[in-house]
């Protein structure tokens, strides 16, 4: 099924709304407007319990009987962003050595054994700010499940023949990532915006990935299992007896350590148009990029507004315009971006044969353009807000949503109650705040272009833009020098 | 964190497990706990609804499933179902629209005037040229006359403004999906929404939607190598079942697919006793239910379209497609199996588990830990359907210096051991405990329950086979997985398609060293 399946993927082709405002006639009731809409059932959605320890580590409980399984995580500050330029991957394979390696008493073979006989997991993984290790189970196995993570938290035995495997694994995804088109795309256009050495963008290379030694591994876990650690538990438990294992096992720690504090650097794009030349392909990928900003900003309830109306759904201009109104694409969408702790990107997207590149730049463009000369109406400030509070409830419409969201805003610092407070600046966001928001932050100049695609089938050519001088991208996989200490993982065998 | 996804076939296991939970039932008690939770009722038109409580939210999830995918495209009209599903999001002649009456009128005209354009552009000898191009303005003309009684995407902007989430569809070989997620308290908004849209179909903007599709073409088919290579891989396993045929369309065909083609196809296939609607949430059937018959008695009534009756020749030659470019290497394979109804299915998800499902599968023992020649491998079943004859396909990722040729080499060594030498108990154990639990992971989210339900309750006209089918899962044995794999594993029944990367003229990435001037 999954190769003959074509979604439509609306998701991510978010979009915007082509002030259609053609004949509305007289403003009789719609039928759809004379159904009834009750009262939504109540519904209070259970917070999980939060325990901090004195040495500052976190425990969340969340209690689901709904099902017979008990699923738990530990998330560990730091992350690929924080490791060595020139060893970039560094967390990555960490994040998959870690696990395949095992314990002292365990390796990780045969807990690969014990716990597939039991249709359970344990998993570890690396991200851009944290680690983690991650587990789920039968009820029935979950205390024998839980004594194995806590032991290859505690107690890892770093491998060099499974380090060896995550290289040639990592080489794998390095020496194919130019086949992508879609990939190259995101990854470039994210270097525009931070810069190619940036923490957020640079790539792991054959040679950093080969590198990396098994006591870099080691040593990254024993700097940073020291962290604020936070661990949750979901489903089928009793929370009292799990907060006594938990502090048995958490309590001695000593108190943790935090890391130091980022001062990272954004400048975002030079302004101009990009290229890179993709052979085979006959569709072009293209990305308008610049900064974004991130959530502590209190604008971001109204960007939240406007990306609705930019390019949140099939009402959205972009989608209106783009597709349903040229049909020069599937897939097109886009939003000002905001992270938690760090600013996002700015980021329009969208894909069109090879001869209608330009014009389908060109839409977009325009279309961003008019997020300041398109004034907002009160009907797009209406749908937009319709759309995200009416749909604001699949935020936590179950318990494991909680648990992750509530998670999530302590790792950032969040106070716990800020889907709620976010949700009230929603609804008060005005076509004004639309307006003043669209003016501070939509500077047109300030983005940059970038087109992936078949070079001699775009006709006309990206010059016709008129956004300067077309600069070409080299995507050059670079080869690592050779014999140099331990062969890249890509030589091996 | 086993598998990182890079690769996006990568996905089929995820697909298998969802199969394998699919397949596979419950404890005897739980069955009961749904039989409680469950109303079916079937309507004077033939369709069949289904409602399960589950109140956990107050949310529910739907899912409309249509029993006509791609394989059901007419000869000449690849692409036709998926066309359609497109159009399903387009509205009715009540919503999307300021005047349907004029509208109506329009649109007959763009499609008299598609008419005589095809008929001249597909005129042998003595096409006019003056005509076509005469014809072509008149077709923009009428298009852009029709566009004035439109209110674009109206349908999908009441569906979003009321908090619909996770709003698509898809089509597939065998069958077409809709779906979405919404606030309880639209349960009759969205029953009169799904019911128009399926009831009530207007051919709006298709001729626009059309090239929309043809973009969703180039995306997942024609820029992707691996979206090239599954194409020639299927229509060369396949000399006459539609399971070969190109199902987003090949291009010249979806290129002139026509509105009254699509509404030709919505007429037949469209009909009460072909449709199964699954809502799963925060409603209770004896609310519920009234409404629902209230709007989904609408459709029309209609005998259940005939099934296709070509049956694809047993193979007797081995087959092969080799691509040579400059991407890199890959390799599949595919056996000629049985349908869904077989005896053995269950046998073919017991293969499929062992060879592919986490780090202890043997193929991952084998060609990733141990041989280190490939980056994933695989093996999974049904491919690219089940309701017919599908594939049993392997795969494998190599990594950097290894061949196409080396991952066949291995593939077919385990298949050897399959066919020589049973599995073991813990093997064999492994696979019935993990397809217990993948089957209860899948009842926590309503959006995947309603899908199952609504396809088990299409495909063996009973919901509760999802959770019978547990009985057949535990009677697999050791003998069956010998057995099948030898009746099925074999060169005279398997075709195979890889890439060979061609090394360019000069540097190692052609694609980038080329990167100047090209779109000056």
């Amino acid at each position: 099924m999954i190769f003959s399946t074509y979604k439509n993927s609306f998701r991510w082709l978010l979009a915007a709304t082509v002030l259609i405002a053609p004949a509305m006639h007289a403003q009789q009731t719609k039928p759809w407007e004379q159904l009834p809409i009750p009262k939504l059932h109540e519904f209070k959605p259970q917070q999980p319990k939060r325990i901090e320890l004195k040495n500052g580590i976190v425990i969340f409980l969340q209690e689901d009987h709904e099902l017979p399984f008990v699923s738990g995580s530990v998330s560990i500050p730091g992350g690929s962003r924080d490791e060595d330029l020139a060893k970039t991957g560094l967390v990555d394979l960490y994040g998959e050595a870690w696990r395949t390696s095992g314990t002292a008493k365990l390796d990780g073979d045969a807990l690969d054994d014990l716990l597939e006989a039991k249709a359970a997991h344990i998993e570890t993984g690396g991200d851009d700010d944290s680690t983690s290790l991650s587990w789920d189970s039968l009820k029935g196995d979950s205390d024998q499940v839980l004594a194995l993570a806590l032991d290859l938290l505690f107690h890892p035995k770093f491998s060099a023949e499974k380090l060896e495997l995550a290289q040639q694994q990592a080489a794998t995804g390095i020496v194919r990532r130019n086949d992508d088109e879609g990939g190259i795309a995101r990854r470039e256009s994210a270097k525009l915006v931070y810069g190619p050495n940036s923490p957020y963008t640079r790539e792991p290379e054959l040679a950093t990935i080969g590198a990396v030694t098994v006591d870099d591994l080691a040593a990254w876990h024993d700097r940073t299992i020291n962290g604020k650690l936070r661990i949750s538990i979901s489903g089928d438990f009793d929370s009292a007896a799990m907060e006594a294992k938990l502090r048995k096992a958490f309590e001695g720690l000593p108190p943790v350590k935090p890391l130091p504090p980022r001062h990272d650097v954004f400048n975002g794009p030079k302004p101009g148009v990009s290229f890179i030349d993709k052979e085979d392909v006959n569709q072009s990928n293209i990305q308008i990029v610049g900064l974004g900003t991130d959530r502590h900003n209190p604008d971001v309830p109204a960007l939240a507004v406007m990306n609705e109306i930019l390019g949140g759904g099939f009402s959205s201009r972009l989608f209106q315009k783009v597709r349903t109104e040229l049909g020069l694409a599937y897939a097109v969408g886009g939003s000002y971006g905001y992270s938690y702790d760090h600013p996002a990107t700015f980021h329009v997207q969208v894909m069109t044969k090879s001869a209608t590149t330009v014009d389908a730049t060109k839409a977009a463009l325009a279309e961003i353009a008019g997020l300041t000369s398109k004034p907002f109406t009160e009907e797009e400030l209406k749908r937009a807000k319709d759309s995200i509070l009416n749909s604001f409830l699949f935020s936590y419409d179950s318990k494991e949503k909680v648990l992750s969201e509530q998670v999530r805003l302590d790792f950032y610092g969040y106070p716990s109650d800020y889907l709620e407070t976010y949700k009230a600046a929603l609804e008060k966001v005005t076509v004004a705040d639309l307006n003043a928001v669209a003016k501070k932050y939509i500077h047109p100049e300030k983005l940059a272009v970038l087109v992936v695609g078949n070079g001699p089938e775009i006709k006309p050519g990206l010059d016709e833009l008129k956004l300067g001088a077309v600069q070409p991208i080299d995507i050059t996989i670079p080869q690592p020098k050779e014999p140099e200490g331990k062969p890249a993982a890509a030589e091996k065998k | 964190m086993q598998s990182r996804g890079f690769f996006w076939l990568g996905r089929s296991l995820l697909a298998l497990t969802v199969l394998a939970a699919a397949n596979v039932g419950l404890y005897a008690q739980d069955l009961k706990s749904f039989e409680q939770r469950i109303t079916t009722k079937v309507l004077p038109n033939g369709l069949t609804l289904l409602i399960c409580e589950r109140p956990e939210a107050p949310v529910f999830s739907y899912s409309t499933f249509i029993d006509a995918g791609d394989v059901n495209d007419p000869s000449g009209q690849s692409g036709l179902a998926h066309m359609f599903e497109h159009l399903a999001f387009k509205g009715t002649s009540e919503i999307g629209t300021n005047d349907y009456a004029d509208e109506k009128i329009a649109l007959a005209k763009v499609e008299a005037v598609n008419n005589a354009y095809e008929a001249e552009y597909l005129k042998a000898v003595g096409r006019d040229e003056k005509k076509l191009a005469d014809l072509k303005k008149a077709f923009k003309d009428a298009e852009t006359e029709a566009h004035k009684f439109v209110i674009p995407n109206q349908f999908t902007e009441v569906a979003e403004r009321n908090g619909a989430t996770g709003l698509n569809a898809f089509t597939a070989m065998d069958e077409t999906v809709y779906f979405w997620s919404m606030p309880e308290n639209r349960l009759e908004l969205w029953a009169w929404l799904e019911s128009g849209r399926l009831s009530d179909v207007v051919p709006r903007e298709f001729y626009k939607e059309r090239d929309v599709v043809n973009e969703e073409r180039r995306m997942r088919t024609d820029s992707s190598p691996i979206g090239r290579l599954v194409e020639q891989f299927l229509s060369t396993a396949y000399v006459a079942h539609n399971y070969g045929r190109s199902a987003i369309g090949w291009p010249s065909e979806v290129q002139q697919i026509t509105a009254t083609e699509a509404m030709d196809f919505h007429k037949k296939y469209y009909v009460g006793s072909n449709i199964v609607v699954a809502v799963v949430g925060d409603v209770k059937a004896s609310e519920a239910l009234p409404i629902l018959e209230k709007y989904f008695s609408k459709i029309p009534a209609g005998p259940k379209p005939e099934e296709m009756t070509t049956v694809e020749p047993r193979q007797f030659a081995e087959k092969t497609v080799a691509i040579r470019e400059k991407t890199q290497p890959f390799y599949i394979e595919g056996y000629h199996k049985p349908d869904y109804r077989d005896p053995d299915d269950e046998v073919y998800g017991a293969i499929s588990d062992i060879v592919s499902n986490g780090r202890v599968s043997r193929l991952y023992r084998s060609l990733v830990r141990d041989q280190q020649i490939a980056a994933a491998a695989a093996g999974f079943s049904g491919f690219p359907g089940d309701k017919y004859p599908g594939l049993f396909a392997f795969y494998a990722v190599p990594l950097p210096g290894h061949t196409p040729q080396e991952m066949r080499d291995a593939i077919h060594k385990e298949i050897e051991k399959l066919k020589t030498t049973d599995v073991t108990d813990e093997e064999l154990a492994m696979y019935k405990t993990r397809a217990r639990a993948d089957l209860l992971h899948g009842l926590a989210n309503n959006q995947g329950l309603a899908n199952e339900l609504a396809e088990y309750q299409t495909r063996y006209g009973d919901w509760r086979e999802l959770f019978r089918e547990l009985d057949k899962v535990d009677k697999v044995s050791k003998e069956d997985i010998r057995r099948v794999a030898n009746k099925v594993f074999v060169a005279s029944n398997r075709t195979s398609a890889w890439i060979e990367t061609e090394t360019p003229a000069a540097g190692p990435t052609a694609p980038a060293a080329q990167g100047k001037g090209g779109a000056q």
